[in-house]
């Protein structure tokens, strides 16, 4: 920040006053653009070792080079990077599909099918999910318009700026990329909804994590699902400290 | 576009003159407010309304502040708002909209919130979302913010009402436009209003039921003893599976002739219109149910190519897919209705077995390798024309008459022949003889328009609702205007003919000649049609014989004498979309184009000149079953197939034979099929998305449209232009303009048409012991090919059955529920047995439904005698 406000001062205090001569030059006539014709014997003398001055205060000025792909430094907080499809703590998709971000993006960048939930491919809570989902970052102007229009707060952005790629192919992202990763706890979907609950109660953040029923309904369909163990001690945890969810 | 006659206005109509919003409009007498508001281009927010149907009042959404002249004629206001879309204009009326009222807008403002009280709005779920005119007009009319703070009403959902037809009850605002469009335009009112008032909050029941739509249901109204059934393809918002309603069980007793593929009582062939004209998203297509949205599609007008009735559709696609299909608005044809089958079906288009590019025959391998065009076409030419014996050309009832017309002109100069028939269904001498003679080169005479004012129908060979479904929703509208009278020459009363109020002349199949010879006679002889043979001779009967009449000898003779005793009109119905146009270019043996016959010299002059070569062929060509069986015995060198399906023909087997025996086969077709088992050249063409062009409808109304989706594949036209030039000729026909600029120089045919045909009717067939006449048509949705890839559509088809009178049935002893068997010396077929009221000794299946091909399995076809007996196995469920 340091950095920043230095060279902000310095570029800004400069242009100042050469414009302003230029001002009073300009009234004088036309053909004095940089203003040497009112300068003093001794200004005359220092001219041409004159711009070393500048020099000379940088080399003590702080240092602004940023040694980026060796040191990577954080972004703002809310800087557009990436975007990420989100997940309920339940691990079930928060994307339905509803394609409002495509109809959002000025640059044309989302593609969009939604498809249609069944009891046994239950990707989001309700009816319909996102089947497919992709954004093509060779368009994208990281404008968030997306994320204000998703009504479930599925679409959001990241902080990862390195998005670069060899092909155009590859920088068209598809679902699998853009989901969020299963944080520890969460059971990777598909699966039911938690008992007894409907959409609206997941739009309300009213689900907090997997229950032993969902863990069950996961372990006897795909018993090698990687995120069984940490999902079913997670639903442990949340029943043995009592209440529903 | 030739101007229908419908524009004219029979009478001048009394004008009432009213005040909307301080603008003067003169209207017709007994217009609605609403629509004399449209007039002034103003509009009035609504939602139950819609101008083909009754009105209802029934969303309350367009209130309006009115004044009217009391009985001294002083200007007085109404006490309350009231409905624009149910109350006529009258003279000095003086309306405030909500433009210029404060009292109507917040009314219309109020309105938007009740209705929205129990609205899910959950607008980025619903199929709706983005063209919804709650959604627009809650934007346009409604407050930003509602009032309401309690539990939403919610019921379970989806309902699935039919295998296609899904429910969403909560989005529901109750307009009926649905119930009613059923019950007033398709008289099948599957779906009605049931319970009453608001209902409780949440998915709590207190034994209440609120207002709803739905078909009855036990399960889903919570009776005692309902069993709840559901489908796992699709969820609610629980996450619970989707309700399927009105199962046998659930809906009362319906007997097997009522019940649909999917096992529930039979729906409606029209009620994918109701998704179309529900303004919330209550209702949608399990075929389209979250596969886009509306800013994702681009919309084309095309035209329906399922029938010959011509109906403009709307084909919505995105990235070269076709999505849905809606109808479109055309006020002389199909008005805003289309059938099922023209909405749903159209995957068979991008089936995975359509072709993409040309196949020839490996020599060494006798496999079908794919190859370049400039291979196949060479090829495709070195086939036909190095043929001994010649080439036989069946180019199958589905092209355009653009297509149609390359197709004649090919066969004439490229093939030098005469032989070429788009008859690809059972067809006679007769037949051809009465399209050449009646129906080829004529121009509009009996439009949708004429139906519907004609004060007595008469159908022939022609069950409507199954075969043409817009004419079939024609008549039904002029029935109940009580315009129209309608008969059939029919073996029994059918679903289609009851709500037409039809009245049914039995026959057996093969007695309409004897029908028809009757009504000519119009004597005291036949006094049971002594009503109908008077009303033919009125003004403006109508005749509308089918394509089936064909198959009966003598049908098409008495007919044209029955036209000239009465003066009725007549009209032409064939059940395919390319059947009118392929008469009109002359893909029939004796038929040149524009009605010429290829007997006369003159004709041929006339054609040889437009086309720029020496002379025509003159010997008479053979018509399709001829061509297959020369084709077969090796009297032709090869065959030159367009789309046909060999279940369509009257004789699958002699087709295959044919196919199998003739020296080299090309084929041109969109998909794979039986056909090209045998083909040694296959050119792909284009579906009729994939190309631009014209069908001439049963009215002989040119229906042009444009290519929907741009691609690579090429027209038979433009096909057979390639195939022509390399075999040395230039047919012209490479653009549909270029074939339009030759059509075009035809000049019209006053030469002599074709002769009458005179054919004897055939005796009526000695019945003995456990046999019957067969008497069979097609289903508007069956096994045909058309209907691939849509299994949801295929859900809402009709359950085959038989169907014979009681006394039928009992004379072979069978017994109630049980199964029938019909057979022939060429094999079996067994349905169960439904008993209807229909004469003595006739049997009616579907012709080619699912599970009974009538051609393949029995090897005949209508008024046939087949063996009758009932199944040995017992009752099946």
């Amino acid at each position: 920040m340091a950095d920043k406000r230095g060279r902000k001062a310095g570029s800004s205090s400069s242009p100042a006053p050469a414009k302003k001569s230029s001002q009073e030059v300009g009234a004088k006539g036309d053909f004095d653009v940089d203003g040497d014709l009112d300068k003093n014997a001794i200004e005359e003398f220092f001219a041409p070792v004159a711009g070393f001055g500048v020099t000379m205060a940088s080399l003590f000025s702080p240092v602004v080079t940023e040694q980026y792909p060796f040191e990577k430094k954080p972004t703002a907080p809310r800087y557009h990077g990436r975007h990420q499809l989100n997940r309920y703590a339940d691990g079930l998709e928060k994307c339905i599909g509803c394609e409002l971000c495509a109809w959002a993006c000025p640059a044309d960048a989302i593609y969009v099918e939604a498809g249609n939930n069944t009891p046994e491919a239950q990707y989001s809570p309700g009816e319909r999910y996102g089947k497919v989902y992709q954004i093509n970052y060779l368009r994208c102007i990281f404008c968030g318009l997306c994320i204000e229009a998703c009504p479930t707060r599925a679409l959001t952005m990241t902080n990862e700026y390195e998005l670069a790629g060899q092909t155009r192919a590859e920088m068209i992202f598809e679902k699998d990329e853009l989901l969020a990763p299963l944080r520890s706890g969460m059971l990777a979907a598909p699966h039911p909804m938690v008992e007894g609950t409907n959409d609206d109660d997941y739009y309300r953040n009213e689900v907090d994590g997997p229950t032993p029923t969902q863990v069950d309904w996961v372990r006897e369909r795909r018993p090698e699902d990687p995120t069984l163990d940490a999902a079913e001690a997670a639903a442990r945890t949340r029943a043995e400290q009592g209440g529903e969810r | 576009m030739t101007a229908p006659s419908e524009q004219k206005s029979p009478a001048p109509v009394e004008e009432v003159t009213l005040t909307i919003d301080g603008v003067e409009v003169s209207v017709p007498k007994g217009t609605l407010v609403i629509r004399a508001a449209e007039r002034v281009g103003i509009e009035i927010p609504r939602f139950c309304d819609h101008p083909l149907l009754k009105p209802a009042g029934a969303c309350r959404q367009c209130l309006v502040e009115v004044s009217a002249p009391d009985r001294e004629g002083n200007v007085r206001p109404m006490p309350k708002p009231q409905t624009s879309c149910t109350l006529e204009a009258t003279p000095g009326m003086q309306v405030s909209t909500q433009n210029t009222s404060p009292v109507a807008e917040k009314a219309q403002r109020g309105q938007i919130e009740f209705l929205l009280v129990n609205h899910p709005l959950d607008c980025p779920v619903c199929d709706k979302g983005g063209e919804c005119p709650l959604q627009n007009q809650a934007l346009d009319h409604g407050s930003n913010t509602s009032r309401f703070t309690g539990v939403k009403r919610t019921f379970p959902k989806p309902i699935k009402i039919s295998s296609q037809i899904m429910l969403d009850r909560d989005r529901c605002i109750l307009c009926q436009r649905c119930t009613r469009f059923q019950d007033e335009i398709a008289g099948d009112p599957f779906i009605d209003l049931q319970g009453r008032g608001g209902g409780t909050p949440g998915y709590e029941v207190h034994g209440l039921h609120a207002q709803q739509i739905g078909r009855f249901d036990e399960a889903i109204l919570d009776y005692v003893g309902g069993e709840t059934v559901t489908d796992d393809d699709s969820v609610g918002p629980m996450g619970e599976p989707a309700l399927v309603s009105a199962t046998a069980g659930n809906a009362g007793t319906v007997g097997p002739a009522a019940v649909d593929a999917s096992g529930r009582p039979f729906a409606s062939y029209f009620s994918g219109n109701t998704i179309q004209i529900c303004p919330v998203g209550a209702l949608t297509s399990a075929s389209y149910r979250f596969r886009s949205r509306p800013f994702d599609l681009v919309s084309s007008p095309a035209i329906a190519e399922h029938d010959a009735c011509g109906a403009a559709i709307r084909v919505d696609h995105r990235r070269g897919v076709v999505l849905r299909r809606l109808a479109g608005d055309d006020p002389a044809v199909n008005e805003e209705w289309i059938t099922d089958k023209d909405r749903f079906a159209f995957p068979w288009q991008s089936a995975p077995d359509v072709l993409t590019s040309p196949l020839v025959r490996d020599e060494e391998t006798g496999e079908l390798v794919p190859t370049s065009w400039s291979e196949a076409v060479h090829l495709a030419a070195q086939l036909l024309t190095g043929a001994t014996g010649g080439v036989g050309a069946l180019p199958g009832g589905r092209l355009t008459v653009e297509d149609a017309y390359a197709w004649s002109k090919f066969a004439r100069v490229v093939l030098g022949t005469n032989d070429i028939d788009f008859r690809a269904r059972a067809h006679s001498a007769e037949e051809s003889d009465f399209l050449a003679h009646r129906v080829a080169g004529a121009s509009m005479d009996v439009t949708y328009g004429d139906l519907e004012r004609s004060p007595q129908v008469l159908l022939v060979g022609l069950e409507p609702e199954e075969e043409a479904g817009t004419i079939f929703l024609r008549l039904r509208k002029g029935v109940l205007a009580g315009r129209v009278k309608v008969a059939t020459i029919a073996p029994m009363a059918t679903r289609g003919s009851t709500k037409m109020r039809a009245e049914v002349l039995p026959v057996v199949p093969g007695g309409e000649t004897e029908v028809l010879t009757a009504l000519a006679a119009g004597d005291s002889e036949h006094t049971q049609y002594a009503a109908l043979a008077e009303a033919l001779r009125g003004e403006g009967a109508v005749i509308l014989a089918g394509e089936r009449l064909g198959m009966v000898p003598g049908g098409y003779t008495a007919l044209l004498k029955l036209v000239e005793a009465t003066g009725a009109r007549l009209a032409w119905v064939p059940r395919r979309a390319g059947d009118r146009g392929a008469v009109e270019v002359g893909l029939l043996p004796g038929l040149l184009p524009g009605g010429r016959p290829t007997a006369e010299a003159q004709a041929r002059v006339d054609v040889a000149a437009v086309w720029g070569v020496d002379e025509l062929p003159a010997t008479p060509g053979r018509d399709h079953t001829e061509i297959l069986a020369a084709a077969a015995d090796g009297t032709l060198g090869a065959l030159l197939v367009g789309g046909i399906d060999l279940e369509d023909l009257p004789d699958p087997a002699l087709a295959e034979r044919a196919l199998a025996g003739v020296g080299s086969v090309v084929q041109l077709e969109v998909r794979r099929s039986a056909v090209t088992e045998h083909a040694d050249v296959v050119l792909p063409v284009v579906p009729p998305t994939g190309k631009s062009g014209t069908f001439l409808n049963w009215e002989s109304r040119p229906r042009p449209f444009e290519t929907v989706l741009e691609g690579p594949g090429m027209s038979d036209a433009k096909v057979l232009d390639m195939v022509a030039e390399a075999a040395g000729t230039d047919l012209g026909t490479r653009t549909v303009t270029d074939t339009y600029a030759e059509l075009a120089e035809f000049p019209g045919w006053d030469g002599p048409r074709h002769e009458a045909p005179a054919v004897e009717a055939a005796p009526t067939p000695e019945l003995g012991a456990g046999r019957a006449v067969l008497a069979t048509w097609r289903l508007m949705l069956d096994a045909g090919r058309g209907q691939d890839g849509e299994p949801h559509l295929a859900g809402t088809a009709h359950r085959p059955v038989a169907m014979l009178s009681a006394a039928t049935a009992t004379g072979i002893g069978l017994q109630a529920g049980g199964n029938v068997v019909l057979s022939t010396d060429t094999g079996r077929l067994e349905l169960p047995a439904v008993l209807a009221a229909m004469p003595d000794g006739v049997v009616w299946v579907p012709q080619h439904s699912v599970g009974s091909s009538v051609y393949r399995s029995l090897g005949v076809g209508a008024g046939a005698v087949v063996a009758l007996a009932p199944a040995d196995s017992e009752v099946q469920s």
